[in-house]
């Protein structure tokens, strides 16, 4: 093979690492900005660098009730929505990966449409929804609009591992003298365990942080995000707010590497 | 004698397509029986039909004389070998074997000993607290042999189990097998696309051709006496003479099978036994096998002749020579049309 | 041991496959049935409905009226390409700025630094959409880090031309089209980066070593080989950037100019306004642009790439 000038095939020029890593720089550095501004002194201006830095934020952020409140709330939404999810899309997930059958083309669909259709289009059909019914937006109907896009991210989770199953196990279980119940226990649940673990956490890590739908749900409810969306255009209480951004980055953080770690691709899946 | 097996007029269809077609077959209690066949010719759909993981279309399957066409595969006792071994790997060596007692409630204790009872039969007792994934092919497959017989079935399916390992391993194994089958008892029913493996392990042979069992014999009889082209072919390799040059040769039109080693080399012209037939024809090629080689003959007709010499019987004339090509009246096999 | 009758329900079960499968949907259709489809359904029926000028009251009548009052009025037309313009704008950027990371992931990086890289691109995705429009806002801000950080760079010239500029700029970035711009390119990065990088790592390396051992300079590889291959790719990534940018409401109200976008509009009308047939209306558009989008894609073949 002519080589082109000695080029070795497995190392990027030096432009294309800059260019790579300015890119992933891009994807954090406002982040981390937020993680700065939480400490700073100033409160009244966005001023940059900090004048200072101090935990004194922190202390006030955590003796506002309002604060607790709405993170019972989205806590207490997060995990209904994700229970339910957990079972309905675990359910899908199974008739799914069966094979082929009449209307699987288009039950599929189904499940791509709520994370395809940007969550305004959600958010002002579930509002619809709930004018033409008579039923006032609270705490329930909150869960409801968060469960339908959850249920689509644990089915995705589950029937990505389910597909990857070879279906000899099932036979193999079966043949044994294993009938479906048990065949589900033994066999396919410790398999798909991580996948539901990692679906359930990302399911939830995306519940918490929900603002698009939940503002069309919530009516008088406050979940975590709604606070911080009122806040957002309350210059007064800029540095808790910033307090409660480094917060919530720093819980739904541990969710998804969790989720990230069980579902990384590993060596001995089949066989 | 009740047969083990029987299918009664099974055929399964996918659509339009005839997986199996009316197919009926018996196999007898402690036999070794043999579903050989191409790919795609129905073979295994028929071992899966048997182990009920599929269901007929139409016609009935008996076990033991029971029918037991609509039991789901976890109430019939049938055990399978899969091709890829099936071993599940959030299970040790040993847990998987004792898999079977597990799901009907057996203590563990008495599980665990069933365990090892069975890894001492396929003499992988060492292994019991291993991961499947750290076992070799052939080890995987034993591990699979010993969790199929763990509840002592009445019929062991193989489904094409030597098929991803090598051939010295792949002979050791078909010893073995046809050992354990005879020291335990029960009937075993193989499909494989290897004639080779069939002829040398089972008792009888079932070839099967586009979903039709096209002959049911034993190894002997199929190899000596083909009654198809199709057989004569698959099974051995024989020489399958029809057309014009049957005619040339017997003089009828019948199509008839001449097995490679019965076939003699002589010179063009040369002296032929009492009764023998013969043609001639151009030495397209040798090839060399070690204790055999095969002769290659394009016959004055147009067809390949293929002849199978011991070592040093005839001595190698240069490509191109002419030959000719003799083998006595009584080796031929007429053929029914396919 | 299996109980009796578990047992006779999973015999039961196993051979009626039909049965089995429709129990296994019954609770997920149902639900996504009723309430999303069902909602999709209202949504659509709402906005064949009008406001009666009077009484500022729904009248559940089916009626065009809505429509045509969103597709007679100039200002509507005006909101509805605005956020188109700003759609494909941020697509074609994300795709730019996505490559080099994908194109780096997928070929350069030891499995280390693609677990790395992938971390990377993952955790900025799920962190929380707020505290990302939130930050940028503080980026953005006339004393902010980036004015901070161009000031020290001695660009500050350079950014206040920017501003200038009519459309686009505003009084700071924070309030202007261009610092929309930048944040909705950010917050959609990871969506474009992903499936890019799943397209990119099926293109083998033997491909591109035909290409040069054939002649080709690298420029000619790229346009020749690398690009149609990894269109599959682009156009999964573009339909989540697309779609995102023509429905969101909030980076628009947090961090931009004057002008309304779709997805303000919306949520607008059905708040403050009281219309929720216009709103309805309003939101029927983005469906059908991203309908027509997503089979546009397909025939890209984004689907496959997903």
């Amino acid at each position: 093979m002519r080589s082109k000038g000695g080029r070795d095939w497995n190392a990027a020029s030096f432009g294309q690492k800059v260019a790579a890593f300015a890119g992933l720089a891009f994807l954090h550095l406002p982040v981390w900005v937020i993680v700065i501004y939480a400490f700073t002194t100033e409160d009244r201006t966005y001023q940059f660098p900090p004048p200072g830095l101090t935990l004194h934020w922190f202390s006030v952020a955590f003796a506002r009730e309002d604060i607790w409140a709405a993170l019972r709330m989205s806590l207490s939404v997060a995990s209904v929505a994700t229970a339910m999810a957990l079972v309905l899309g675990t359910l899908a997930a199974f008739a799914l990966a069966q094979g082929r059958f009449r209307g699987r083309e288009a039950i599929t669909l189904l499940f791509v449409l709520p994370i395809a259709l940007p969550g305004i289009i959600t958010g002002i059909a579930l509002l619809s929804a709930f004018k033409l019914g008579g039923i006032q937006p609270g705490y329930w109907t909150i869960v409801t609009g968060h469960a339908t896009f959850c249920i689509v991210i644990v089915h995705n989770n589950v029937i990505a591992r389910l597909r990857r199953l070879p279906q000899s196990w099932i036979e193999a279980s079966m043949d044994l003298g294993a009938d479906g119940f048990q065949t589900f226990r033994y066999v396919l649940l410790p398999q798909i365990a991580t996948a539901l673990l990692a679906g359930g956490m990302l399911a939830f890590a995306l519940s918490f942080d929900e603002i698009i739908v939940t503002l069309f749900t919530a009516g008088h409810e406050k979940t975590l995000p709604i606070w911080f969306f009122n806040e957002l255009f309350r210059p007064r209480e800029r540095p808790i707010t910033n307090v409660v951004a480094v917060s919530v980055v720093l819980i739904t953080m541990i969710p998804i590497l969790l989720a990230y770690w069980l579902t990384r691709p590993r060596e001995f899946e089949s066989k | 004698m009740t047969p083990a097996i029987e299918l009664a007029g099974v055929s399964r269809l996918f659509g339009a397509v005839r997986a199996l077609d009316n197919v009926s077959l018996s196999i007898a209690p402690g036999e070794f029986f043999a579903l050989l066949g191409p790919s795609g010719s129905g073979k295994t759909t028929c071992l899966r039909l048997i182990a009920g993981f599929d269901h007929p279309t139409s016609g009935k399957i008996l076990l033991d004389g029971d029918d037991v066409t609509d039991i789901p595969p976890f109430e019939r006792s049938v055990n399978t070998v899969f091709q890829d071994y099936a071993l599940f790997p959030h299970m040790d060596v040993a847990e998987n074997v004792a898999y079977g007692p597990k799901v009907q409630g057996i203590s563990a204790p008495e599980r665990r000993r069933l365990a090892l009872e069975m890894l001492e039969l396929v003499r992988l007792a060492a292994f019991a607290d291993r991961a499947p994934a750290q076992l070799s092919g052939g080890q995987k497959q034993r591990v699979a042999l010993a969790r199929a017989l763990i509840n002592k079935p009445k019929v062991l399916l193989l489904d094409e189990p030597l098929g991803a390992l090598d051939l010295r391993l792949r002979e050791e194994m078909q010893i073995e097998l046809k050992a354990i089958q005879q020291k335990i008892g029960i009937t075993f029913v193989y499909v494989t696309h290897d004639q080779g493996e069939a002829l040398s392990m089972a008792d009888r042979v079932a070839v099967f051709r586009d979903g039709r069992v096209e002959q049911l014999d034993s190894p002997r009889d199929l190899y000596e006496r083909p009654r198809t082209a199709f057989v004569a072919r698959f099974v051995g390799s024989a020489n399958v003479i029809e057309g014009e040059l049957a005619r040339r040769v017997t003089g009828g039109g019948r199509a008839f099978a001449i097995r490679a080693e019965a076939i003699e080399v002589l010179a063009p012209g040369a002296p032929l036994p009492d009764g023998a037939l013969s043609c001639e024809g151009l030495l397209e090629d040798i090839h060399y096998h070690g204790a055999t080689s095969r002769w290659h003959v394009r016959t004055d007709a147009g067809q390949t002749i293929v002849a199978v010499l011991p070592e040093g019987a005839a001595a190698a004339v240069p490509h191109g020579s002419r030959v000719r090509l003799a083998w006595s009246r009584e080796n031929i096999v007429p053929l029914a049309d396919s | 041991m299996q109980h009796p009758p578990m047992r006779a329900i999973a015999t039961f079960l196993y051979g009626r496959r039909g049965f089995y499968l429709s129990l296994l949907l019954l609770p997920p259709l149902l639900w996504l049935g009723t309430v999303y489809l069902g909602s999709l359904l209202a949504l659509l029926m709402h906005s064949f409905y009008a406001i009666d000028e009077f009484t500022a009251r729904i009248v559940p009548k089916l009626t065009l009226a809505t429509y045509r009052q969103l597709v007679s009025q100039p200002a509507h037309v005006d909101i509805v390409l605005r956020t188109l313009g700003m759609a494909v704008a941020v697509t074609l950027t994300a795709a730019v700025v996505a490559f080099p990371v994908a194109n780096y992931m997928a070929r350069y990086a030891t499995p280390r630094m693609k677990a790395f890289f992938y971390v990377g691109v993952m955790l900025p995705m799920w962190t929380s959409y707020l505290v990302k429009v939130y930050a940028w806002r503080l980026v953005l801000a006339k004393q902010g880090v980036l004015s901070w950080f161009l000031d020290q760079l001695g660009l500050a010239p350079a950014l206040d031309a920017a501003l200038q500029t009519p459309v686009i700029g505003g009084p700071s970035l924070a309030s202007s089209y261009l610092g929309m711009f930048i944040v909705f390119v950010y917050m959609w990065l990871p969506f474009m980066i992903l499936p890019l990088t799943a397209a990119l790592e099926r293109v083998p390396q033997s491909l591109l070593q035909a290409s040069a051992d054939l002649g080709a300079r690298p420029g000619q590889t790229f346009r020749n080989i690398v690009l149609p291959l990894a269109l599959p790719g682009l156009a999964a990534g573009s339909v989540f950037t697309f779609s995102l940018t023509l429905g969101d409401y909030i980076i628009p109200s947090v961090v931009g100019a004057p002008g309304y976008f779709i997805g303000m509009m919306v949520y607008q009308q059905q708040g403050t306004a009281g219309n929720l047939p216009l709103a309805a209306a309003f939101s029927v558009v983005p469906i059908i642009l991203i309908a027509i989008y997503l089979s546009l894609a397909k025939r890209l073949g984004a689907f496959d790439a997903l």
